[in-house]
């Protein structure tokens, strides 16, 4: 077993663009249930609207700025269309429907009858051209030792983790002002804040586009450094996104980022010790894809126990965090 | 307070009875040679009994004709499947084999599914029985040979099938729901531990159908009763909030699906209890498995809703559902009936996995797959009511077969999800809900 390049790989997730669209998606899941109190279980929802939002106008030829701005228009389609019926209602139906807007979308996109359009259970590919044809940074390699990376990686990561400090800066300010109290309020009680004359619906309507917006960037961010799978955004990817965000602790700034690092970096050490465990023969009764599995088992574990031990996760504080319904 | 009522004894007796249960099944589920299965007389000319068979079945309509080979180093036998859609091939030991789809011999519009292989292999360490059974991944491409009213029949009879599946395991998420406040995201996996016990008890065993039935319900019912002891009774006692519990039941499933997952893997495997006979009624075609399921859910569900009707224990599990604080404080103690729930429930929703099985085929995701039909037939019905639940069932079962008639078949179940979201616009509390339940 090769410990050294285990640990290697382990710390390129600290800042592969990974961690960073996952941090981004927690970032804007932190904006709906930690400060807001929204139940959102479709972020895997936003990511796709954000993935084939960019990757369809890119593949079309159009320009990158229009990709984007498509992006920005359909998860705020999808916001409007998820809030209207279910903002007024208690908590859980938003559960409801957010989860299965997310199925929805997801066997949409992956049709077969839509092959053309989508590409189907097959994704899709290629559509990176426009975005590294802006890439300012020069040939060649760029880190220390091990860690670098050409100058595609770099601008993906560079581009990345920028998004995510100007969203992790954009909600401190926010929730610094009035708005971000009304939120919390909201979250707190919300005939409370009605009593005050605050119009509930209205910043929750914010609230959840606002975080749907920083959703779809992160399906932008997560589909650069890899193809389109329509596969990739079932339900597990919202429950990798909560389980960072309950990781890092709900209503924080720094909970969502340092949540996705500590992910990615353990499920990389993980998956390597298994993976070397077995080629060396200390673990014998199950194969390399058995060995794969058992990290979402240990996933779905983490959940539980931080929900039930430790709702605040590394960072939060237990008396903000609300999980009344 | 409540729970000093509820005799300590009797909850002693009642857990060594499921316990003693549970321990009986153990030898039945490690030993290699259950009895059934001993008895089963070899299926063919060749003096082994050993063999290798399956089912050839599209949409779970059985298909005949289609040819496979079993070979081996030294063996090759090819045979066809029958108007059951079943083959079985005789095999001269327990070795590592290969099988090989005919595709030549497909019918028109039967398709292995995208990603499906044509080559099998049965390996050497699994044959556990004297018979292995292997299956193709199959779909069905659209084809519009039978006149629109035939389809529509077809349809009819194949929602009404499936509504009376969901049916099964959606009254118990709407009590559970009822009485103890929890969206169980974990339900789907107790409809998949029912097709897995099914599939070890019936295919791997070679169990009779009935008593897979019954093992699938006591063994369903301890499931239930277990979790609740160890998990949902401990978080209700510390206080937890309701949102609490809901992300504890998501983790709890992902735990589950994917403990099932390094258990049996990722292939589809089938389970046909022996019913793969096919009845025709006119332009309706059905299997007796499918038959079976509706009408064995059908009495299921008519006994259990005599039970919520008749029975002291029933009116008080309506009561709790209804309005847990009014209940507790006419004298019904809410933890027994909350424990006859998650037993009640989880016993349900294991039979219809087994029916699940018979009816399509058992994977590690079955239960996750049709777990937002079940939402959104309780949500359609009304959360909290079991008779609502079962209403919403059958017509979301029966949404989903007739979409197909102008979708693609693989948006089939996203029609059904359109519609829950249609319901919450247009009424939120469902079709039986009461209108404060909604808050």
């Amino acid at each position: 077993m090769d410990f050294g390049l285990i640990l290697v790989n382990a710390l390129g997730e600290l800042i592969s663009p990974t961690t960073a669209a996952f941090a981004l998606a927690a970032i804007g899941l932190s904006v709906h249930f930690g400060y807001t109190g929204l139940l959102n279980f479709g972020q895997a929802g936003y990511m796709l609207v954000g993935a084939y939002g960019f990757a369809l106008p890119s593949l079309a030829g159009w320009p990158i700025w229009s990709a984007f701005l498509i992006t920005i228009v359909m998860s705020l389609l999808l916001s409007v269309v998820l809030g209207l019926p279910t903002l007024r209602l208690r908590a859980d139906y938003l559960a409801i429907v957010t989860i299965s807007s997310a199925e929805i979308l997801r066997f949409v996109v992956s049709s077969t009858s839509l092959t053309d359009f989508t590409g189907g259970q097959q994704g899709l590919n290629g559509f990176n051209r426009a975005f590294a044809a802006i890439n300012p940074i020069p040939e060649g390699d760029y880190g220390i030792g091990l860690l670098s990376y050409n100058a595609y990686d770099t601008w993906v990561r560079l581009v990345a983790w920028g998004l995510v400090a100007l969203a992790a800066f954009t909600v401190f300010m926010l929730m610094k002002s009035p708005w971000g109290r009304t939120l919390k309020g909201i979250r707190e009680d919300e005939d409370a804040a009605r009593s005050l004359g605050k119009n509930v619906f209205v910043f929750k309507m914010q609230a959840l586009v606002f975080g749907g917006l920083l959703g779809s960037l992160a399906g932008v961010m997560f589909i650069l450094p890899r193809s389109l799978q329509p596969g990739n955004y079932a339900t597990t990817l919202t429950f990798f996104v909560w389980a960072i965000l309950l990781l890092g602790g709900a209503a924080t700034i720094w909970g969502p980022i340092v949540g996705s690092m500590v992910f990615w970096v353990s499920l990389s050490l993980t998956q390597g010790l298994l993976f070397g465990a077995i080629e060396a023969g200390y673990a014998d009764f199950m194969t390399i894809s058995q060995a794969a599995q058992i990290r979402f088992i240990l996933v779905g574990l983490v959940v539980m126990l931080l929900v039930i031990f430790r709702p605040q996760g590394f960072f939060g504080n237990k008396k903000e965090l609300s999980f009344g319904v | 307070m409540s729970s000093a009522r509820y005799s300590t004894q009797s909850r002693i007796k009642f857990f060594l009875l499921t316990f003693l249960a549970g321990i009986m099944m153990v030898p039945a589920l490690i030993s290699g040679q259950p009895a059934a299965a001993q008895e089963d007389p070899p299926a063919s000319d060749f003096e082994s009994s050993l063999r290798i068979s399956g089912i050839m079945q599209s949409v779970g309509e059985p298909v005949e004709g289609i040819g496979v080979t079993v070979s081996a180093p030294g063996f090759s036998d090819y045979t066809t499947s029958g108007p059951d859609g079943r083959w079985s091939i005789s095999v001269p030991g327990r070795a590592t084999y290969e099988v090989i789809l005919d595709l030549e011999t497909l019918p028109e519009g039967v398709n292995l599914r995208e990603g499906a292989s044509d080559v099998l292999t049965v390996d050497e360490g699994e044959w556990f029985s004297s018979s292995i059974t292997r299956n193709f991944g199959f779909e069905q491409v659209e084809l519009q040979t039978a006149s629109f009213l035939d389809q529509f029949l077809q349809r009819l009879v194949a929602g009404i099938i499936l509504g009376s599946l969901l049916a099964l395991a959606s009254v118990g998420l709407s009590l559970i729901f009822g009485t103890t406040g929890i969206s169980n995201f974990a339900h789907g996996e107790a409809v998949t531990f029912g097709g897995i016990i099914a599939w070890v008890t019936g295919s791997l065993f070679g169990l009779p159908f009935p008593v897979v039935l019954v093992i699938a319900i006591v063994v369903g019912a301890l499931s239930g009763f277990v979790q609740n002891q160890i998990l949902w009774q401990p978080l209700r006692r510390r206080g937890m909030k309701l949102v609490q519990l809901m992300i504890v039941s998501i983790g709890f499933s992902l735990v589950l699906r994917y403990v099932y997952l390094f258990f049996i893997d990722g292939q589809v495997k089938l389970y046909d209890g022996g019913l793969g006979g096919v009845f025709e009624f006119g332009p309706v075609r059905f299997t007796q498995g499918s038959l079976a399921t509706f009408v064995i859910s059908v009495g299921i569900l008519i006994a259990f809703g005599l039970f919520l009707n008749r029975t002291r224990l029933g009116r008080a599990t309506r009561a709790v559902s209804d309005n847990s604080s009014l209940a507790e404080a006419s004298g019904i103690d809410t933890e027994k009936v909350v424990q006859v729930v998650w037993i009640l429930g989880s016993s349900l929703a294991a039979i219809s996995g087994v029916m699940l099985a018979l009816y399509r085929q058992v994977s590690w995701l079955m239960g996750f797959e049709i777990l937002l039909l079940l939402f959104a037939a309780v949500v359609l019905g009304g959360l909290g009511s079991a008779y609502g639940a079962l209403i919403g069932s059958f017509i979301i079962g029966i949404i989903v077969e007739f979409s197909a008639l102008v979708l693609p078949a693989d948006l089939k179940y996203a029609s059904a999800l359109v519609i829950l979201i249609l319901m919450l616009v247009v009424r939120p509390q469902g079709l039986l809900g009461t209108k404060e339940r909604v808050g």
